[in-house]
Order: C-alpha cells, then sequence, then structure tokens
C-alpha cells in the first residue's frame, strides 16, 4: 500500500502498527493460479474493502489470512506470527482474526446462545457464566438479545448473520473479515446488517471487508482494494478509487456495478 | 364420518349435503380398489386368496389350536400347538441357565427392557442422565447374570443363554461398535493417506466376508492369537468379532452423514479456533449423525438379528436354545410354532426399533430438537 | 495502544475488558515491537511465533501415519509369531499342501464330478461352484419378487400394497438364520417320497427335496440358445439405432416393444424351425426314490428359498424408495412439456429412479452372497461348510478360514466391480 500513499501520512489517523501483511502472496487450485503475487498491508484500525468480479480471488484471498486455505509461496504475517503450517500459530491467529461467511455457517444442531459460547468455552477455556455474560452482551450489540434461546433455522437471514458478527465478536478478535457478508440477504435485511458493521468499524476494529456494496465502503473503507484475474489492480483511498481510479479495468468495473 | 355433519350444518356456507357413510365407503373403494381394470382383477384375486386361506388360517392359529396341555392333546387336534411354547417356553428364552435361578435373567430382562423404553424417550435425553443410568444398566444386569457377588450363586457364561445371551450380544455389539465405527468412518475421511488407506482396506475387507467367517475366527483363529496361557472367554471373542463387523457397516453409514455436513460448518469452526477433535465432536458428529439416522438405526436392528448367526458356533442364544428343545422328539412335530413364537419375538423388537427411528425422523423433520 | 487494541470491549462497557487484556498480553508484546516501525518503512517485520517442528502440520501427519502404519505392522508381527508358536505347540502343520492330499469326505450333492478321494483342493472348489449355484439362482428370484413386491407397495390398489406391505415387514424383521433354518424344518418333515406332494402334474415336493420336468436334450436347443443370444445383441443394437434414428427424424419406436419381440421371437423360430421338437423328462418314482426330471436337494431348496425371501424384502423396500424418490415435479414438469406417459417413464422417472435404486440393490446382491454360507447350518455344501469340515479335519483353521474369505472377496469384488461399471453408465452427469 505504500505506493499509493501519500507524503502526508503522518496526518493519517491510523496507528502505525501493521497487522496484517501479504508479501508476494501466490496460491494456486491444481493448476489454476488463483491469486499471483498479492502484497498488502493492513494497519491496526485500518478499514479495507475488497471489490472485484466474481472469481478474482477475493474469498481466496481473505480465507488465506486465517488459514482456511493454505497458500503455496510468499508470506503471510498476521499480529507478528507468520502463518506457516504449524498448528500452535494457526490456532493463536485464529483466535485473533474472526470470520463471517457469506452463508452464515451458523451451527444449525445449537441455539444461538451455544453457537456464541462454544468457542470462547473450548478455545479459551472461559467458564461457562463468564461466556454467557459475553454472548448477551454481543447478541444486545446486534440488538437481537431476545433470539438468544432460538435455533438458527428459527431466525431470518438478516438475525442469522448479525448472530455469525456476534459470535465472531465473542471470541473478542482483533481482526474481523467478512467475505459478502450481504451477498445472500434479501434486500431489506442488508441494511440491519451493515449498520451492525458500521458500528463497528466506527469502534476502530480492523476489518478486511468483501462486498459490493459500495456505499458502505464509501463511508467506512480506508481504503479500497480491486482485484481482477487473481491480481491486485489497484490499493487507493476511497475518494480517489471512486472518483479517479488508476486503472481502466476498475473503472469498467466501477461503472457496471454503480449503473445498476 | 358422521362428526361431520354438525359442523357442517353449523357452517351456513357448505349448503351440500355431506357424503353418509356407505356412500363415502363406496367412493373409497372405487379409489383404491377398482380404480382401472387391472386393479379390480387384481383385487378380486387377492380377496378371493384371502377368503380361502385366511378363515383356514385363523382356524388353524385359534379355533382349533391347543393352549395348554400336553403332546397327546396336540397330537389329537388339528390346530396349532401352542401348549408348545408353554411347555418348552423356559428352555427356550433362558436355555441351559440354572432352572431355579431364572428369576435373575427375569429381573435382569425387566431392568434392561426398561432402560430402553426410557432411552427412547425424548425427556431423557441428556448426556447426564442417560450414561449413568447406562452404567447402572450394564453393571446390575450383567451382576444379575454372572453372580458370585451379594450371595447371588456364579454362573458361567457357557451356561447363559436364551434371550439374555442375544441381548448381552447385540448391546455389547452396539457399545462396543459404535466408537470404533465413529473411528473408521474419521479415519476413512482423513486427508492423510496412510490413515485413509489402511481403514478402506479394513472396511472393505471386512464387509466382503460373510459374518460367519468373522465368527470362526473369533472361535477358532483368536485363541491362536494370543501367548501361551492367556485365555479369553468365547463370549467375550465373538461379541468382538460381531462387534468389529458392526462397526465397519456402520463406518459406511456415518461416512455418509460426515459427506452430508456442509463444508461451511467445518470452516467456521475451524475460523472460531476449535481444534480437530473439538470441532468433529461439537459441529460435525452431532449433525452428520442426525442426518444418517435412518441408516444408523438400520444397522442396530441388523446388529439385533445377526446375534442369531452365534447358532452356527454353538453359543446358546435364544434360536440355538429353540432349534435344541425342538430336537425333543415328542414335541418336534410342533417346530413351526415353535419357530413362529421366536420369531415373534425378533419381529416386536426390530419393528418396533424400525418404526421408532420413524417417528424420531419425522420429529427432527418437523425441526424439533432435543 | 490498549484501547487501540481492544477497541470493543472498551466500547462495550469494559467489565472484561480486563478478561479481554489478559488473553490477548502475549500477542500485544509482540505488536508493540512492530509498532515502532515507519510507515513508509519497508513492510517487513521479523515474524514471532512458535517454530517448532513438532507443531508443524506436516509433522504431525507422517507421526500420525508412521504411528498407525507401526502399530498394525507389529501388532501384526505379533500375532503372527504367537500363531506360529501356538501351531507348533498343539503340532498342526502350516501351508497350503493339504490342498492336494485326499479329502476323504463325501459332499452330498455336486454340479461336478466329485469323489471322496478327490483333493481338498478339489471340494473346495465344489464347495466354491455350490455357493455360486445358490447366489446366481437366488439373486434371480429375489430380484424379481422384491422388484415385484416394490412396485405392489406403491400400487394405487390398497389391498394390492397392504399386502405387500405385510410381506415385506414381516420377513425382513426376522432374521435370516430363522429363514433358512425354518425352510430347512419345514422340507425335513416333509412326505416321503411315496406320499409326495404334487404341485402339478411330474412335480414332486417330499422330503428328499424337489422334483420336476425338464426338456429332453435335444440338437436344436443349442440352435435356440444361440438365437437367443442374437435376440438380445439385436435388441441393443435395436435401441442404439432407435435412439439415433429418433434423434434425426424425430419419429419414435417402441424400442422396448420389438425388443422383446426380438429377445423371444428369434429363440421361438429357430424352434419352431427345426420342427418344433419338445419332449418333457417326467420324473417317476422308482422304488424309493425319483428318476429323470430335474432333482433339487431339500438343503438346496430350503437355502434358496429362505436367503430369496428375505432379502427380496430388502429389495422391495429400495424399489419402493427409489419409485417415491422422483419429485412429483418431475413427473408434472414432463407433463407440462405434453411428453406421453411413456416417454415420461422412458425418459424422465425410469432413470432418475435407477439412480436410486441400483446402488443397495447391488449391496443387496452381496449379502445374499454372503448369505448362502448359512448352508453349514442346515447342511448345504457349500464353501463355507466344506471349509469347515476341511477345518475341522486338518485342523488348519487359518488356511482354511483365508481361504473362506479370499473367496468371498473375490465375487465381493467382482459384484461391485461390476455395479460401479453400471453406476458410471447410469450416472446423471453432474456439472
Ligand atoms: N476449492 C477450490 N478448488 C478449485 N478452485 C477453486 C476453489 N476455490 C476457488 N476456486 C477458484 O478460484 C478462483 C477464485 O475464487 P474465489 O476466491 O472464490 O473468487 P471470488 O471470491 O473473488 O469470487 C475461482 O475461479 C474459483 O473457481
Ligand atoms: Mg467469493
Amino acid at each position: 500500500m505504500n505506493e499509493q500513499q501519500p507524503a502526508d501520512a503522518a496526518a493519517d489517523p491510523l496507528g502505525d502498527e501493521t497487522v496484517i501483511q501479504l508479501i508476494d502472496v501466490n496460491k494456486w487450485y491444481g493448476n489454476f493460479q488463483a491469486l499471483r503475487d498479492v502484497n498488502v498491508s493492513v494497519k491496526r484500525g485500518e478499514r479495507v474493502v475488497v471489490c472485484g468480479p466474481s472469481g478474482s480471488g477475493k474469498s481466496t484471498m481473505i480465507r488465506c489470512i486465517n488459514r482456511l486455505e493454505a497458500h503455496q509461496k510468499g508470506q503471510i504475517i498476521v499480529d507478528g506470527i507468520e502463518l506457516t503450517d504449524n498448528l500452535k500459530n494457526i490456532e493463536a491467529i485464529r483466535s485473533e482474526v474472526g470470520m463471517v461467511f457469506q452463508s452464515f455457517n451458523l451451527f444449525p444442531h445449537m441455539q444461538v446462545i451455544d453457537n456464541l459460547t462454544l468457542a470462547p468455552m473450548l478455545v479459551r477455556k472461559m467458564p461457562k457464566a463468564d461466556a454467557e455474560a459475553i454472548a448477551m452482551k454481543y447478541l444486545e450489540r446486534v440488538q437481537i438479545p431476545e433470539q438468544a434461546y432460538k435455533y438458527p433455522g428459527q431466525l431470518s437471514g438478516g438475525q442469522q448473520q448479525r448472530v455469525a458478527i456476534a459470535r465472531s465478536l465473542c471470541m473478542q478478535p482483533r481482526i474481523m473479515l467478512f467475505d459478502e457478508p450481504t451477498s445472500a440477504l434479501d434486500p431489506e435485511m442488508i441494511k440491519e446488517v451493515l449498520d451492525v458493521m458500521v458500528e463497528l468499524a466506527d469502534e476502530g476494529m480492523t476489518m478486511m471487508v468483501v462486498t459490493h456494496e459500495m456505499g458502505f465502503a464509501k463511508t467506512v473503507a480506508d481504503t479500497m482494494i480491486f482485484m481482477d484475474d487473481a491480481e491486485i489492480v489497484e490499493i487507493a483511498k476511497p475518494d480517489v478509487f471512486f472518483t479517479n481510479p488508476e486503472s481502466e479495468r476498475t473503472q469498467l468495473f466501477l461503472n457496471q456495478i454503480l449503473t445498476h | 364420518m358422521n362428526d361431520t355433519t354438525p359442523s357442517a350444518a353449523a357452517n351456513p356456507r357448505h349448503t351440500a349435503p355431506p357424503p353418509t357413510e356407505r356412500v363415502a365407503m363406496l367412493r373409497w373403494m372405487r379409489e383404491n380398489l377398482f380404480n382401472s381394470p387391472i386393479n379390480s382383477m387384481i383385487t378380486v384375486i387377492i380377496a378371493l386368496f384371502l377368503v380361502f386361506a385366511l378363515p383356514d388360517f385363523i382356524q388353524w392359529a385359534l379355533f382349533q389350536s391347543v393352549w395348554s396341555g400336553d403332546h397327546e392333546a396336540c397330537r389329537a387336534a388339528t390346530g396349532a400347538c401352542w401348549a408348545v411354547v408353554g411347555e418348552k417356553h423356559r428352555p427356550m428364552l433362558f436355555g441351559v441357565y440354572p432352572y431355579d435361578q431364572h428369576w435373575r435373567l427375569i429381573l435382569a430382562l425387566v431392568i434392561y427392557l426398561s432402560v430402553i423404553a426410557a432411552t427412547m424417550t425424548p425427556a431423557f435425553w441428556k448426556v447426564k442422565i442417560l450414561m449413568p443410568l447406562w452404567i447402572f444398566n450394564l453393571i446390575v444386569t450383567l451382576i444379575l447374570m454372572w453372580g458370585g457377588v451379594l450371595g447371588l450363586q456364579p454362573i458361567e457364561t457357557s451356561q447363559w443363554g436364551g434371550l439374555p445371551l442375544t441381548m448381552v450380544l447385540f448391546t455389547g455389539t452396539v457399545v462396543f461398535g459404535s466408537p470404533l465405527a465413529v473411528l473408521l468412518a474419521l479415519g476413512r475421511r482423513s486427508h492423510l493417506p496412510g490413515i485413509k488407506s489402511i481403514c478402506v482396506v479394513f472396511i472393505e475387507s471386512l464387509r466382503g466376508v460373510p459374518l460367519i467367517t468373522i465368527l470362526f475366527v473369533a472361535v477358532n483363529v483368536f485363541p491362536l492369537f494370543l501367548p501361551e496361557g492367556l485365555e479369553f472367554d468365547k463370549l467375550l471373542r465373538v461379541m468382538a468379532g460381531m462387534a468389529i463387523f458392526f462397526a465397519c457397516y456402520q463406518a459406511e453409514v456415518i461416512r455418509g452423514g460426515l459427506q452430508a455436513v456442509p463444508r461451511g460448518q467445518i470452516e467456521a469452526a475451524e475460523a472460531l479456533g476449535l481444534s480437530y477433535w473439538q470441532l468433529m465432536r461439537r459441529i460435525v458428529l452431532p449433525q452428520a449423525l442426525r442426518i444418517c439416522l435412518p441408516g444408523l438405526v438400520n444397522h442396530i436392528i441388523a446388529a439385533f438379528k445377526n446375534t442369531s448367526f452365534v447358532l452356527i458356533i454353538g453359543l446358546f442364544d435364544i434360536l440355538t436354545a429353540t432349534t435344541a428343545v425342538m430336537e425333543d422328539p415328542v414335541w418336534r412335530i410342533f417346530f413351526v410354532e415353535a419357530y413362529l413364537f421366536v420369531a415373534l419375538i425378533y419381529f416386536v423388537f426390530c419393528f418396533a426399533l424400525s418404526k421408532y427411528s420413524q417417528l424420531v425422523e419425522r420429529w427432527l423433520g418437523e425441526g424439533r430438537r432435543f | 495502544m490498549i484501547s487501540a487494541a481492544v477497541p470493543l470491549s472498551c466500547a462495550g462497557g469494559g467489565d472484561f475488558s480486563l478478561i479481554h487484556f489478559f488473553l490477548l498480553s502475549d500477542n500485544m508484546a509482540s505488536s508493540e515491537d512492530s509498532a515502532t516501525e515507519k510507515l513508509t518503512a519497508p513492510d517487513r517485520v521479523t515474524p514471532k511465533g512458535d517454530t517448532s517442528i513438532f507443531n508443524s502440520m506436516a509433522f504431525r501427519g507422517i507421526a500420525y501415519q508412521v504411528l498407525l502404519a507401526a502399530f498394525v505392522i507389529l501388532g501384526g508381527l505379533y500375532l503372527y509369531i504367537n500363531v506360529n508358536a501356538n501351531l507348533e505347540r498343539q503340532g498342526i502343520a502350516t501351508g497350503w499342501s493339504f490342498f492336494n492330499e485326499n479329502a476323504g469326505f463325501d459332499i452330498g450333492e455336486s454340479p461336478i464330478e466329485y469323489d471322496s478321494e478327490d483333493s481338498y483342493g478339489f471340494a473346495l472348489w465344489v464347495g466354491v461352484l455350490n455357493t455360486l449355484r445358490v447366489a446366481f439362482v437366488g439373486i434371480i428370484l429375489a430380484t424379481i419378487l422384491g422388484v415385484f413386491m416394490g412396485i405392489a407397495r406403491t400400487s394405487r390398489n390398497w389391498l394390492l400394497s397392504k399386502v405387500a406391505n405385510v410381506y415385506v415387514e414381516i420377513c425382513r424383521n426376522v432374521p435370516v438364520v430363522l429363514h433358512v433354518l425354518f425352510w430347512a424344518t419345514v422340507v425335513r418333515f416333509l412326505p416321503h417320497p411315496k406320499q409326495a406332494i404334487t404341485p402339478f402334474d411330474g412335480a414332486f415336493l417330499m422330503n428328499r427335496g424337489i422334483v420336476f420336468p425338464i426338456p429332453n436334450e435335444h440338437p436344436a436347443y443349442i440352435w435356440v440358445g444361440v438365437a437367443f443370444v442374437l435376440g438380445v445383441i439385436g435388441a441393443i443394437f435395436l435401441g442404439r439405432w432407435a435412439q439415433r434414428w429418433r434423434e434425426m427424424t424425430g419419429q419414435y419406436i417402441p424400442t422396448f416393444l420389438w425388443g422383446c419381440v426380438i429377445v423371444i421371437g428369434l429363440p421361438l423360430a429357430a424352434w419352431l424351425v427345426q420342427g418344433a421338437p419338445l419332449t418333457w423328462n417326467v420324473p417317476a418314482l422308482r422304488g424309493f426314490n425319483f428318476q429323470g426330471g430335474m432333482a433339487l436337494s431339500p438343503e438346496y431348496a430350503a437355502l434358496v428359498v429362505g436367503v430369496t425371501v428375505y432379502t427380496a424384502a430388502f429389495i422391495a423396500e429400495i424399489v419402493r424408495a427409489g419409485i417415491q424418490s422422483v419429485p412429483h415435479g418431475q413427473i408434472e414438469a414432463a407433463r407440462a412439456l405434453g411428453l406421453r406417459p411413456r416417454f415420461i417413464m422412458h425418459y424422465v422417472t425410469m432413470p432418475q429412479a435407477l439412480r436410486v435404486i441400483v446402488p443397495p440393490t447391488a449391496s443387496q446382491y452381496l449379502s445374499l452372497t454372503k448369505n448362502s454360507s448359512l448352508g453349514v447350518l442346515i447342511g448345504y455344501p457349500d464353501l463355507v461348510n466344506i471349509g469347515n469340515t476341511t477345518l475341522n479335519q486338518t485342523g488348519q483353521a487359518v488356511e482354511a478360514i483365508a481361504i473362506m474369505m479370499i473367496v468371498y472377496l473375490s465375487i465381493s469384488l467382482a459384484i461391485s466391480t461390476f455395479m460401479n461399471l453400471y453406476n458410471r453408465l447410469v450416472a446423471i452427469k453432474e456439472r
């Protein structure tokens, strides 16, 4: 990102601690290259929005950051720890990094409250009472405390996604990854999820969000990343990105999604 | 049908008279028995057959049958000789277990069946309840059968027989087989080629051979495996063989369930930082086992029926006991009644279990949670 | 710094921020180092974290596999040593030399010439053939009965579906051992040959088995057989050709009907052309036994009936589930397209139902084959029975049981290979 960073970076409100760093990351699925020489660095408190056409490798990139996928070349360093196939490190990073999926992936056989307390109890070894207190706190934050004792199947899509966000927050992560969190939602539910995410951003959470919600990007993003064909095409501040993008591909993409 | 009349009258919009019972029955018959020329023909053929065969059968089974008395009475009658069950039920149900100790087996059976009934009740579906209940059940029933403590006369497993032995074999098979099945299924789904291939070879070779050959191994070869001087109870060896056999089939069912759990579930659990065993135990297996419940029950039923294979290697389960009893020259011509009695016991157990599994499936389908 | 690291807990009220701080304090230390870096400085940070090889997934993976392999190999070795020691102590020979020794026992029935002078190897081979004889006939009968009962269960005729339902529930909830034992006892209590039951002219049921008439041998039958094979091949080609014809011209040819005509008509024509020779070899009572016709031993009959009746109940259940698995919407969609019922059956219902029916049916065939080993229980000389006799006479349990297992494994492998091939033909290409 340094290349694009203007000289007045000192005035930037972000901290100067790098928490996510991808250096020349490459990944293949069989012979198909899904990531080509990807370089990204994210500062503490930075809000990064990733966009690009479908199949461009956005999901692959953020899934590499908590090692749901393994990269084959390059370095990924999260919170100062390099991601290798060392289980201790993977464990440490996963408990620091929360992730929200397009398809919610709530555990259907558990009540909402058990979805939320499971990881704190098993991974953080937290006593049940503490875990439940935290769970209720975050359910209130996402404004559905009354759903605590329901099963995921009994909730609407927007409620499920908010539970999923709360579930990640219960692990007290320092970084949150979102992979198209609103793509599976009916239009009237998108806003309730985005509201939660905006609030989270306002509190200074480090976030990396794959989304096509450009309104959201304009309000919260510190940095925009555009990916196409397994590569990062452009990294820019949102004002530059939306008004005057460097690359033609970016322009084309923006024209396509903004005219809809 | 009649009770629809008042409600129809109460509702002014329903002006047409409700169908009377006779018309409704005729319509039902037209729709379900005579809905095409071929179906009418089939109905007539089956009905004729039933008209000729059923009365004879009922005569034989009920009206002309002998319910008590000796074999002379049976030979004199033209109907079934249910007296054979009355006469021989003790050795059929309890084998060569000492006659005056049969009360222990009856008590054990009562306890065992009540625990099974409790296990089938959703209200008891908590690990905290079921675990102690089953441990209690197993300890008490085994003490009752074995004896040697609390002033009970000790009785060797070689003297165990009949229905309790069937139950012991069945329980041992399921209790020891199920954990093994889960391990084999997980091993077969492992991404480590070494573990996967060993599990595949193990599962497929055992599924490829008849149960009898495995029982032969348990009886004839297993003793050779052990160093000199070490011996295992025959019942235990047979049980182990049946448990392993059961596990291989059940592993395949569980594998199907594991495959059906969406990939996103595992990813979400991994993203939360759960370890392999944590995510398997808490997230994947509970869902997988629910998905493959019908298959699991099918193989549990099969395990119950498979206990009858021990007839070949001379363990005294209920079928062996019955066959032995039916060697009695005085009673042997009434084997049909004796086998029907045993068949009924198997049928009631297996049929109830399969109906029960359909019920649970429906509960799960309705979204009922436990 | 701390507030930046734990923004949420602070914002959220802070009463558990202490826990949070405590839990994260490890990493906090490491991030403080990098915090000193300038924004414009090269972004490389020296990675912290565990580098122990024992925690690497690659190492663990190899370790688990090596451990399991070692367990299997060492366990096998241990058992092998024990078996050898035990056999030596008991003075039992090992190896396969008994194969060529005289068996010395008679076999009740054999499709090939055998007497007690023959070797154990040959006796076992007779057992294999006897097993296949039961399995082959059993599979055919169970398929016919099972498919019929399965379709009957889905019939719109209430009486028929109920009768089929009763059959299925009774037969599959009673152990196959009991089925076989029951029929074996029934056969044992049938009357003597002199009072044999005659279900139709020329056929006799008795405690010596079943005899029924068969046509006398005639050279014309060879040609009938050839005609049948040609008919089957012709029908297959007809099917292929009809499909291409339909694709080219749009005309439909009722392949099934014409296929039946060819398969039945060709042998019939061959038979008629040669003067329609037909004389029956009718069994007749000579002394204490029947001569002529085709005779089935009581054990064979009981075993076939037992395993057939049992397996057919399962096949019926599979067929029913297969037919009902085709969603009604599929048939409605086909109707909405204006397809005629026979097209719907041919192109929509059957392909989808078969995909559900065939794999479990194949495993039922396997289980029928394995259940034919119940011959040992009722004295039918199948492989397990003869293997068991061999075991008892030679004492070579390991070899005798290994032979049985290997043979059954080969049969299983053959059937499942065949079914996999079929599956690949039938499977809907997904993606
Ligand atoms: N598990 C996988 N195996 C093979 N190819 C994959 C896999 N996951 C993703 N891909 C391919 O990698 C490319 C990038 O995928 P993805 O990162 O999901 O794209 P995006 O999220 O930008 O739509 C796509 O072409 C996709 O087909
Ligand atoms: Mg994606």
